[in-house]
């Protein structure tokens, strides 16, 4: 059998810890979730020689062992479980030469537990840039350690940092210098009560609020032998810890590190003169954001539109080739156009991922959060929260996980309840089949058509109530928590293509494999429920139907059954069940069949719809066609007029309806409390603006 | 009134004198904020927060209410 090694890989944000990741694994990787949690598990396998694999964990970016999020709990969890199967044998450290001073501080503490620890020194290539001189054989005396210096930009020292991974034996586990000896007495009296542990191990249990599973902390906290101090005097001890790490490292850096002032060179003043500028920074902001939405919307819709086509082919084709019956009729009408409802989104998120990774590799994304800070506060949010709310457009999922690096609390939880009314592209195909029917074709001036106008004035809405709810919440929600933002400003990097075409690869899976489930599942028991019926109305269908127009042509006779058939299925009696709720608001029981379902997911709606119009039909007609030509039983006039579109429009803006939205709440949440709240009021909310504005221009 | 982080101007430096209050974050101190650390104001968002500085080598952000916290001496 082959030797396996397990290696850990830590670091601090914006080290390129992921680019040596990507290096060292290429796209052997697999992308899963902390059980619980949803923090992003990654790992990948690298081979070092003959018989001889490193399974490699890229653990979430942390300055330092004292956990402040979900993600830095990851860390420290692990690596104070020793018996946690991905426990490593080898640790290794990545820093950035240009920040060595602060990448150490972690180091130090890494080496406090006894792991074998590697360090790898990153970004080499622009050590000359930054007149950058380092001893490394001195730095590895004193931090007592074996250094890698990598350029993951220019793929060099990767090969050497393979073979140390592969002599891990030989690395030292003791620590570099005491970390502790600033408060011997204390320390002392721990180290008695728990002889048989690691003093830096016990420390960290005591000062750190994360669930160690094996590890008790509360035999500590009982134990009769040592007291636990309360808190602020801990905070001081930290304090006092932190100064002598610092210590520490900058004797041992003063003599291995060399920076020549005269010959460093830097963009990052001039690039933050013009990204940060009072006037000029919100300008260009704004700017990228155009090209962003662009690029969703205009640029994808061409291989929308082939993927859109190519579908309809599929379904044709199997039809014509395989012998019919319900199960072909499943495959062409239940799980071909599941998928191609799956399938449609991908250019969507791969467009929106590949801008924000390129924002975020680049560093100016941390600009933009410092733009926007104040204005966001005023809203009870935070600049963080601007990140969030831009991926909002793409899907609520992943921008409810990116509120995680919102250190305050209140913020936060703003920020994840105020996420899901941003356009999201689940809302999208719903938009625009409705636009597309209610909306005239025609254009204001020369360039803007109603319909573009009517489709972002949606997305105004979305941010408006965004924002306007979070001011609601600041007001009524009373949670104190400290309000504490520190973010470091990264400097300006060139995008590395392989980083950003590795994420979003990894994003798209992520909703095509997550999201998609859902979305398939969906579209088949819709089927099955449209395609069967509970009595013989819907069993003897042709017979009455036959019996009742003697007189009609095979072809509207078809068409006459199929929506017979419909009405008596078992969706058919979900739909009537539910139309005397939805018919103020000017829908019927086939939109009503659509709200149902698409209470899973906004997206389903269009393929309800187009499963429903599809059931039964042959003819190549389009569900667009289909849905204009459908009269309001009430009324008379077609069921799709403007008020009932534009209420359609308005309920789809503001209801919560989607339930892996609630899930991922319910997680970062850690309540039930709050994703109910948000399925209630968002619920209550939709209906009666739909209410209103339906009865008001009808 | 007390010299702070909060009452630099742009292009100032200063060091840090000692940190005494509850409130500022370890994290900050992690950061390199510490007694005796240079530091400097490198911009100002619109109504002076949050404000970028460079503290002994590192870029951060921090709000005001947390600058207004730290006491420096010029230099």
């Amino acid at each position: 059998m082959a030797k396996q090694i397990k290696v850990s890989l830590i670091g601090n944000p914006n080290t390129g810890k992921t680019s040596v990741f990507n290096l060292l694994t290429g796209l052997n990787q697999q992308v899963g979730n902390y059980p619980g949690i949803t923090v992003e598990k990654k790992k990948g396998v690298c081979k070092l020689s003959r018989g001889v694999k490193a399974h490699i964990m890229d653990l979430p970016g942390t300055y330092s062992l004292n956990a402040s999020s979900l993600d830095e709990n990851v860390v420290i969890e692990l690596l104070l479980n020793k018996k946690d199967k991905d426990y490593p044998d080898v640790a290794v450290v990545v820093s950035d030469v240009e920040n060595l001073k602060r990448n150490l501080l972690l180091f130090t503490q890494i080496k406090d537990l006894d792991i074998p620890t590697i360090l790898v020194i990153n970004m080499a290539d622009r050590m000359r840039r930054k007149g950058i001189s380092l001893d490394i054989p001195l730095l590895e005396k004193e931090l007592n350690t074996k250094i890698a210096l990598v350029s993951a930009r220019k793929g060099e020292g990767i090969d050497e940092l393979k073979k140390l991974i592969e002599s891990y034996t030989s690395l030292s586990k003791k620590p570099c210098f005491d970390a502790l000896s600033f408060a011997p007495d204390y320390f002392g009296r721990l180290q008695k009560a728990f002889p048989d542990q690691s003093l830096y191990k016990l420390w960290l249990i005591i000062t750190q609020d994360v669930n160690f599973r094996k590890v008790d902390k509360q035999e500590i906290v009982v134990s009769p032998d040592f007291k636990i101090k309360p808190e602020s005097e801990l905070k001081r001890l930290q304090q006092k810890e932190t100064i002598k790490r610092y210590q520490f490292i900058n004797n041992v850096l003063k003599k291995g590190l060399i920076v020549d002032e005269k010959a460093a060179t830097g963009i990052r003043a001039k690039m933050d003169r013009i990204l940060t500028h009072k006037f000029w920074g919100y300008f260009i902001f704004l700017a990228i954001l155009l090209l962003i939405f662009q690029a969703i919307y205009d640029w994808s819709s061409y291989p929308m539109d082939l993927i859109d086509e190519a579908f309809a082919w599929l379904s044709e084709v199997t039809k014509a080739l395989l012998p019919s019956g319900p199960f072909v009729d499943l495959i062409t009408e239940g799980i071909i156009p599941g998928l191609g409802g799956i399938v449609i989104f991908i250019p969507q998120i791969a467009f929106l991922f590949l801008f924000i990774s390129i924002l975020e590799e680049s560093g100016y994304m941390s600009r933009v959060v410092f733009l926007m800070d104040r204005v966001m506060r005023r809203f009870g949010l935070s600049g963080k929260s601007v990140v969030p709310l831009v991926s909002g457009t793409a899907c609520a999922i992943p921008a409810v996980m990116a509120t995680r690096n919102i250190e305050n609390w209140k913020e936060r939880l703003i920020t994840i309840l105020v996420v899901p009314f941003t356009t999201c592209s689940a809302r999208l195909p719903v938009y625009l089949i409705i636009i597309a029917l209610v909306i005239p074709d025609e254009k204001v001036g020369w360039i803007f058509g109603y319909q573009s106008l009517t489709l972002m004035l949606l997305y105004f809405l979305g941010f408006g109530t965004a924002v306007g709810s979070a001011w609601l919440l600041n007001k009524i929600l009373k949670i104190k928590s400290k309000s504490y933002f520190v973010i470091e400003m990264p400097g300006y990097k060139v995008p590395l293509f392989k980083n950003v075409i590795i994420n979003v690869i990894e994003k798209t899976k992520a909703f095509v494999f997550g999201a998609g489930k859902i979305i398939l599942a969906i579209s088949i028991i819709l089927w099955v429920l449209a395609s069967f019926g509970p009595n013989e109305n819907f069993s003897n269908a042709e017979e009455i139907i036959t019996e009742l127009h003697p007189n009609l042509s095979q072809e509207e006779l078809d068409n006459k059954i199929a929506s017979y058939k419909l009405e008596y299925s078992f969706i058919g009696y979900a739909g009537k069940a539910i139309e005397p709720i939805v018919a103020p608001l000017g829908y019927d029981w086939k939109i009503g069949i659509g709200i149902i379902s698409s209470f899973a997911a906004r997206e389903v709606f269009v393929g309800t719809l187009a499963t429903i119009y599809s059931v039964g039909s042959d003819e190549e007609e389009t569900i667009k066609n289909r849905m204009a030509a459908e009269v309001n039983q009430a009324t008379g006039g077609p069921l799709f007029n403007l008020a009932s579109g534009i209420s359609l429009l308005l309920f789809y803006a503001f209801a919560m309806q989607c339930m892996s939205t609630l899930a991922i709440v319910k997680r970062e949440t850690n309540s039930w409390k709050w994703p109910m709240i948000q399925l209630v009021f968002m619920s209550i909310f939709a209906y009666s603006v739909a209410l209103i504005v339906y009865q008001i221009l009808k | 009134m007390k010299t702070t982080i909060a009452t630099l101007k742009r292009g100032q430096r200063a060091l840090i004198k000692e940190i005494t209050s509850d409130i500022i974050p370890l994290k900050l101190l992690e950061m390199g904020c510490l007694p005796g650390n240079e530091v400097e104001l490198l911009q100002t968002a619109p109504f002076q927060c949050p404000m970028y500085l460079n503290i002994n080598g590192s870029h951060l952000a921090i709000r005001k209410e947390i600058a207004a916290q730290i006491e420096v001496q010029i230099i």
